[in-house]
Order: C-alpha cells, then sequence, then structure tokens
C-alpha cells in the first residue's frame, strides 16, 4: 500500500474512533502536543496509561474479592483511572468509572463487578484500537511518508 | 547590604520584571515561570509537563506530596506555582495545600477529576488560588501566571499599607539573614515605595533566588513561635504588633505577621467552621439562581417551581419543561440542571435521532447548547434555548438537587462558562450521575422523563446547535448509560428517551416543519439555529454524525424535546399530529407513544422499534405519565441499548443505523412518518 492510502486509511480510522466514541478530544489535545522534539509523546503517554490503568484493574479485581470490601479504596483507584483515562482521551473508559463510582458509593459489589467488568471490556477495546492505530502510524512513517495530523472537522 | 539589593530587586508587582531570581527578562514573562506539579498519576504528570513546557513555563514533576514540600523547603525561592492532584496516597492535596500556604506563601493550584461541588469548596476554603478539573487542557494552563502576579500584587499592597512605619526599624533587622528573607521584603517594601515613586525597577536580588517579592518564610519553628504568641495573647486580642513583640524575632516585619495571622485565622475558622462551609452550599443556590436569572433567560418558573415544590412531580416537571421551554426568562438556575438533563438527554437524542434528530434539533435549539454543557461557544441564541430547556430540565434536576442536594449547585457550576469545556463536560457527566444516584432513579428520571419529553419535541433540535460546537462526545457519553442502575436512572432516561424523544420530536417537527418548531413555543432565538439545521438536515445530519460521539446526538435530541415543552404538551401533540404526514404519524396524534415508535420504526427501519414498545409506554402517558415510564421504559431501552451496546456502542450503532438511513436518503431524517413533536410531555 502507498503512503497516501494508508495515510488516508489512518485517518478515516482515527476519525471512527472518534466517532464511536471510544477516543474523544483529549486525545487530540496529546496529538497536538507531539512535536519534532516529542515525536513519540503520544505513544509514550499512552503506554503510560496503559501500565498504569492495568496496574489499576488489577487492584480493583483484588479489593473486589475480599470478602469485605474496602470500598473508599476501591473508589480511590476508580478515581484515578478516570483521571488517568480522561487525560488520554479514553472517554468510555473514563465513563465506566464515572458509573463505577455511583457503584462504590452505594457499597454495592455486584454492580461494582459488573461495572468493572465493562471497564475492562472498554479498556481492552480501546488499548487494541490504540495499538492498531500506532501500528498504521509506524506503517506510514516505514514507508516514508509523514503521519498526517488529525484534525475535529467532524 | 540588604537594603540595597532589595531595592533593585524588587520588581514584582508593577512590573514583571524579574519574574525569577535568574533574572528573566521581564518581557518573556510568563515564560519560564517555575512550576512546580505534583501527581500520583504518572500518565497525567507527564501530560501535564508537556503541556506546561509548551506553555514555556520550567517545569519540575514530583509525583510524591512529601518530595514536594521538602523540595519546597530546601529550595524556599525555587517555585513561583505549585499545582497539586487533590486525591494522592500519601497526602492529602489539601493537606499540602495548608502546608504550602502556611510555610511558603506560593500560590496553589488544586486539580481533580473529581469536579464535585464539595471538592471545589474545599479547595477554596483551603486556599487554592484555582481548581483545575481534569482532563486538563493546555488551555486552563496558559494563565496560571495570573495567579502568581496577583499573589505578588497582593502582598505588596499589605507590604506598602503596613511598612511605613516600621521601616526604619526594619532596616536594622535587616541586616542579618534571616530564615525567613524578611530583607527581602524589606527590600520589597523599599522598592515598591520606590517604585511608586520612581518607578525604579530592580533586577536582581542577590540573596534571594526569587524575587518578586520576598518572602518570609515560616518555618515550623518561626510558626511555633507565632502560635505561641497568639495563644499568650488570645485569638481575639492578637494583634500584628503585639504578635511581633512578643515573637522578638529579629527582621521580622509587622506585615509579615499580619498576612501569616491572617492564613492562620483562615485555617482556624476552616477546622472549626466546617459546617458553615456546608451552610455555604445551600446559600449558593440562590445566588447562583439570582445570578442565573438574571444572566440567562430561562424561565424562572422551572426553577421556581422546582424550588417550591422540592420534587417535581413527574406532571410539573412536565409543566415547567414546558413553562422553561417556552419561556426564554432568564433562570441561570435553571440552565444548571438543564445541562445535566441535556446531557442526559443528549444521550437519549442521538438515538432517537436517526430521522428525527433533525426535526428534533430545530425545536430545541435553545436549551440543547445549554444542557450539553459543552464549553462550546454557545451562542445566545442556542444559550437561550438551552436555558429554556434547561429550566425544564433544570427544574427537574432541581429536584433533584433538593433530593441529592447537589445537583443545583452542581448544575450551577456546569452552567458557568469557567472551563467550560473541562467542567461543563465533567460536570454535566459526573454530575448527572451522581444526582440520580443522590437523589433516587424516581426522581431523575421523572426529571428526566419529563425533560425527554419536553425533549422530543423541543429540546433535540436545539440541541443540535448547541452541540454541534461543544466537544460534545464527552459529555454526552460521559452518561453511562448502561452502566450502573443509578445512572441508569439517568442514563435510562436518556437512553429511552432519546429514542423517544427523538422519534416523536423529528415526527412532529418534521411535518410542522420549521414553522413549527418556532411555533411550538416561545422557544428562543435558537429556533432558528435549528430551523436552519431541519433544513439543512442533512447538514445537520452530518454535523451529528460528525460531532464526535454522543454530542450530536444528544443535542439534536435534547433540543427538539426542549422545544416542544415550550408550547406545551397537548400543543405539540397536536403539531405532531396534524403534521404528521407519515403513516406513523398519524398514529402518534393519538399515541404519541406509539406515534414515535411508528416514526421510529420508519426512520430508523426497524432499528428502532426496540424502541417503539418502549415509546409506546412513554408516548401513552403523555407528560405525566410517559414520565413515569420512562424510568421503566428507560430501563427497558437501555436495556435494549445495552444488550447490544454500551451507550457509546449505542450510539455507534446509531450512528450507522442513521448513516445506512441518513446517508442517503436526508428525507429520513425528516422524519416526515414522525410525529414526534407530539411527544406529550
Amino acid at each position: 500500500m502507498e503512503v497516501g492510502q494508508m495515510q488516508r486509511r489512518l485517518i478515516e480510522y482515527t476519525k471512527s474512533l472518534f466517532m464511536e466514541g471510544i477516543l474523544d478530544d483529549q486525545f487530540l489535545q496529546l496529538q497536538q502536543l507531539q512535536d519534532e522534539s516529542n515525536p513519540d509523546f503520544v505513544v509514550e503517554v499512552v503506554s503510560l496509561f496503559f501500565q498504569d490503568a492495568e496496574k489499576l484493574l488489577n487492584d480493583i479485581t483484588r479489593a473486589l474479592d475480599l470478602q469485605s470490601v474496602d470500598f473508599p479504596k476501591v473508589d480511590a483507584h476508580v478515581h484515578q483511572l478516570k483521571g488517568s483515562s480522561a487525560s488520554v482521551g479514553a472517554q468510555r473508559v473514563k465513563n465506566g468509572c464515572i458509573a463505577f463510582r455511583n457503584f462504590c458509593e452505594e457499597q454495592n459489589v455486584d454492580g461494582s463487578l459488573r461495572c468493572l467488568q465493562q471497564i475492562k471490556q472498554e479498556y481492552y477495546h480501546v488499548k487494541n484500537k490504540l495499538e492498531a492505530l500506532f501500528r498504521l502510524e509506524q506503517q506510514i512513517v516505514a514507508a516514508g511518508g509523514s503521519v498526517p495530523m488529525m484534525e475535529l472537522s467532524f | 547590604m540588604n537594603q540595597s539589593n532589595c531595592k533593585g530587586s524588587m520588581s514584582t508587582a508593577s512590573s514583571s520584571t524579574n519574574w525569577k531570581a535568574n533574572d528573566v527578562v521581564p518581557d518573556q514573562f510568563p515564560a519560564g515561570l517555575r512550576v512546580l506539579v505534583v501527581d500520583d498519576d504518572p500518565t497525567c504528570l507527564v501530560i501535564l509537563e508537556k503541556m506546561l513546557r509548551t506553555c514555556l513555563y520550567e517545569v519540575t514533576k514530583c509525583n510524591r506530596a512529601e518530595v514536594a514540600l521538602s523540595m519546597l523547603r530546601e529550595n524556599k525561592n525555587g517555585f513561583d506555582i505549585v499545582i497539586s492532584d487533590v486525591h494522592m496516597p500519601d497526602m492529602d492535596g489539601f493537606k499540602l495545600l495548608e502546608h504550602i500556604g502556611l510555610e511558603m506563601d506560593l500560590p496553589v493550584i488544586m486539580m481533580s477529576a473529581d469536579d464535585g461541588k464539595q471538592v471545589v469548596m474545599k479547595g477554596v476554603t483551603h486556599g487554592a488560588c484555582d481548581y483545575l478539573i481534569k482532563p486538563v487542557r493546555i488551555e486552563a494552563l496558559k494563565n496560571i501566571w495570573q495567579h502568581v502576579v496577583r499573589k505578588k500584587k497582593n502582598e505588596w499592597k499589605d507590604l506598602e499599607q503596613s511598612g511605613s512605619v516600621e521601616e526604619g526599624d526594619r532596616q536594622q533587622k535587616l541586616s542579618e539573614d534571616v530564615d525567613y528573607s524578611s530583607s527581602a521584603n524589606e527590600g520589597n517594601w523599599k522598592n515598591s515605595k520606590k517604585r511608586k515613586d520612581e518607578e525604579e525597577e530592580t533586577e536582581d536580588r542577590d540573596d534571594t533566588s526569587t524575587l518578586k517579592k520576598p518572602r518570609v518564610v515560616w518555618s515550623v519553628e518561626l510558626h511555633q513561635q507565632f502560635v505561641a504568641a497568639v495563644n499568650q495573647l488570645g485569638i481575639d486580642k492578637a494583634v500584628p504588633k503585639k504578635i511581633l513583640e512578643l515573637m522578638n524575632v529579629p527582621g521580622l516585619t509587622r506585615e509579615n505577621v499580619a498576612s501569616h495571622l491572617q492564613k492562620y485565622r483562615l485555617y482556624l475558622r476552616r477546622l472549626s467552621g466546617v459546617s458553615q462551609h456546608q451552610g455555604m452550599n445551600n446559600s449558593f443556590m440562590s445566588p447562583q439562581d439570582a445570578t442565573f436569572g438574571a444572566m440567562s433567560s430561562l424561565n424562572g418558573l422551572d426553577l421556581q417551581t422546582l424550588s417550591v415544590t422540592g420534587q417535581l412531580p413527574a406532571q410539573s416537571l412536565a409543566t415547567l419543561q414546558a413553562a422553561g421551554l417556552g419561556r426564554s426568562t432568564t433562570k441561570s438556575s435553571i440552565p444548571m440542571p438543564l445541562v445535566d438533563q441535556r446531557n442526559l438527554f443528549s444521550f437519549e437524542n442521538p438515538k432517537l435521532r436517526f430521522g428525527e434528530g433533525q426535526q428534533q434539533q430545530m425545536s430545541s435549539n435553545k436549551p440543547m447548547n445549554l444542557l450539553h454543557g459543552i464549553p462550546t461557544t454557545m451562542e445566545p441564541k442556542q444559550l437561550a434555548s438551552l436555558h429554556q430547556s434547561a429550566q425544564s430540565i433544570g427544574s427537574m434536576n432541581m429536584q433533584v438537587n433538593t433530593h441529592g442536594g447537589q445537583g443545583s449547585s452542581l448544575l450551577m457550576q456546569m452552567a458557568q462558562p469557567q472551563s467550560r469545556g473541562q467542567i461543563l463536560n465533567e460536570s454535566t457527566s459526573s454530575h448527572v450521575p451522581r444526582l440520580p444516584s443522590s437523589i433516587g432513579q424516581p426522581i431523575m428520571t421523572n426529571g428526566i422523563a419529563g425533560g425527554v419529553i419536553g425533549r422530543n419535541g423541543i429540546g433535540d433540535n436545539s440541541r443540535g446547535t448547541g452541540y454541534n460546537q461543544v466537544p460534545p462526545s464527552s459529555s454526552m457519553l460521559s452518561f453511562p448509560m448502561n452502566h450502573t442502575t443509578e445512572l441508569a436512572g439517568n442514563s435510562f432516561p436518556l437512553g429511552s428517551t432519546p429514542g423517544i424523544s427523538n422519534v416523536t420530536s423529528k415526527g412532529s417537527f418534521q411535518e410542522e416543519g420549521n414553522s413549527e418548531m418556532k411555533g411550538s413555543a416561545g422557544f428562543p432565538p435558537s429556533y432558528d439555529i435549528f430551523n436552519d439545521l431541519q433544513q439543512h438536515q442533512h447538514k445537520s445530519h452530518d454535523w451529528e454524525l460528525q460531532n464526535v460521539g454522543l454530542h450530536f446526538d444528544a443535542s439534536q435530541n435534547a433540543n427538539p424535546i426542549q422545544g416542544n415543552l415550550d408550547v406545551s404538551p397537548s400543543v405539540l401533540v397536536h403539531q405532531g399530529y396534524s403534521s404528521s404526514q407519515r403513516s406513523g404519524q398519524n398514529r402518534n396524534a393519538s399515541a404519541v407513544g406509539r406515534a414515535m415508535f411508528s416514526g421510529v420504526e420508519c426512520v430508523e427501519q426497524g432499528n428502532m422499534q426496540n424502541f417503539s414498545p418502549h415509546l409506546n409506554n412513554l408516548l401513552v402517558d403523555n407528560s405525566v405519565r410517559v414520565k413515569a415510564e420512562t424510568i421503566p421504559d428507560a430501563n427497558c431501552q437501555t436495556t435494549l441499548f445495552t444488550e447490544h451496546f454500551g451507550q457509546d456502542d449505542l450510539m455507534s450503532a446509531l450512528l450507522k443505523q442513521q448513516q445506512g438511513g441518513i446517508g442517503t436518503a436526508e428525507t429520513d431524517f425528516d422524519l416526515d412518518g414522525y410525529s414526534m413533536d407530539n411527544i406529550p410531555v
């Protein structure tokens, strides 16, 4: 596939992620922060997010698994996940966290577990999508092209 | 000696010279501002650092509060401003804030993904000079230098005011190098005086690394001495002069003591008067209302009604909504709730929209914008409409608030333009779900239902326009429709209603055409927007589709409904009925709900069918019942949605459907068949 084609594909793909609500405007902010001095900024930040999120999800899973669930602690984890997912633009994960916090307030274990499942799904979903996106970008760069800047024109 | 040095360095206040000890050229200010960022979240920390660097600030990042504090203590004048997260594992952000305020007196900005009113209030009472909601945008960071300037300016004023008498004394005291750069103070003071007279600009101060204003650093011992002196004198009798004498610390000026005393008093008040703050919360509502009323042209009715009734029964909600929609009176308070609701609606709308959205959008033009709370530049018209719709919604929210006790205030916050993007999105999204939880679903649903109903006709349209501007996806999607039951309350209605509302509103709108939209009620000028939308259904549709996430959906939905509300449910119904030319519509006349479904079905090409059952329920009831039923319907619908997708998924599904259906045939949007407007509210 030639560079132009790949670039178009990338744009369409990115657009679709926005349309579907998987990513939000914050992701664009990150892309705009990337420049020559920091060409891999987005990838780096997103990788940090993945690491952090997975750790948090594990912590939450373990915390909910206890006989007596420490909800404030779970809430703190979820709050952090909410903050970091919001910061990278992982909209659905963020929304899931918002919902999750309500269950925590009510100390509802079942609801929390279900919500956790949902958040995990959303998380893996966005992770796959972003990894695919980055692969596309890599291909373009490898072929000698430059990664087109996404604009929220739609 | 110091004095001479001081003279030279005081540049702060008046001029932005010497922002830093390093001697940044004044012209470059605020470039080079030294910022310390504290956050335990590594992702956020890296992003903030990059953003601040882009603003040309000098950034130091830190992920532990303790470490940050020791950094600040070691390098007393090494930083100009601190940005700290609220929730940190090793130390509470507010505690850090207190320490910094007492010891170093640096401006501190709090930051959190939590936008709850209580938390923000805490920030205020603890002395934070600003509060940012995550995700933080670079625009919000560009202006943080103002806090540094402001603080210096105030300090200067203090110095100047209190300095004259002691100047002589101070000079003598200055000779030593004390822990707290009292000499700096003196220098500052002198400089300021000089500055005033001669407009001298000092460039550097040798001893202090920074210099904007020499700061007295209140070390622990010094503070203890201070507290001892205050206790000895008795808090009531503790005046700076006496405290100074008792402390007998060379180099300490009366001003230093005075400002420190002020902070100490605030700190004590905060400790003992936490309840006061709570009380304040309540008061917020009123002032806010007042302001809003003045500001927005929301229907006061809704708010008032809400406040009066406390809990608005479904019916009243409907009425309110209608009233709200119809009216363009400004009720700021309303908009707030509306915003939330709108968000709710927005969710719903998107779904409904498939065919109808456009029409709906038209009517609701106005309110929609508000609801979304999207910071996008709300055009006055849209704003007006939003208000209206917001009002109705607001009323609903109000109720919720009363229940939850937070809603209104939260909403209020949302409505407020400040960092709209963030806050609004955050607030609405976060608030909405919160509200319901606190209040309980029923209320919300009612509210929502009411809102939804109204929206169908009116809200959607307005929203459509409004949303476009706002970063819709975030606000709309923020409602985790699929999740939590609580949210369900909120979300469900949204989910369900949107479908319904969309259907209904669309139907009605389409038939009625632009005129109807306008006719439906005293929609505020925003109608124009919607009308345009209608006319450009394609466009709006595209527009909707284009908008990220739910955003577009919601907006459309919300407005139309809103619009209708104004008119009054019955009127809307008529509109819907009469105009409905499609088969579906005709049916709508009789049973709004039914019509909706049919319309929906038509438009959705079967997708809506899922909605129909729900819609029917909703429609049948008309206003009151609809509301009541919306809840269950909402649930059903939500289930429907959830079954298939999460909200987001739903949205995308809808989008796809829309795209499928609409893409080619714009007429779908027109929803000739839908007499959505009729949705009884």
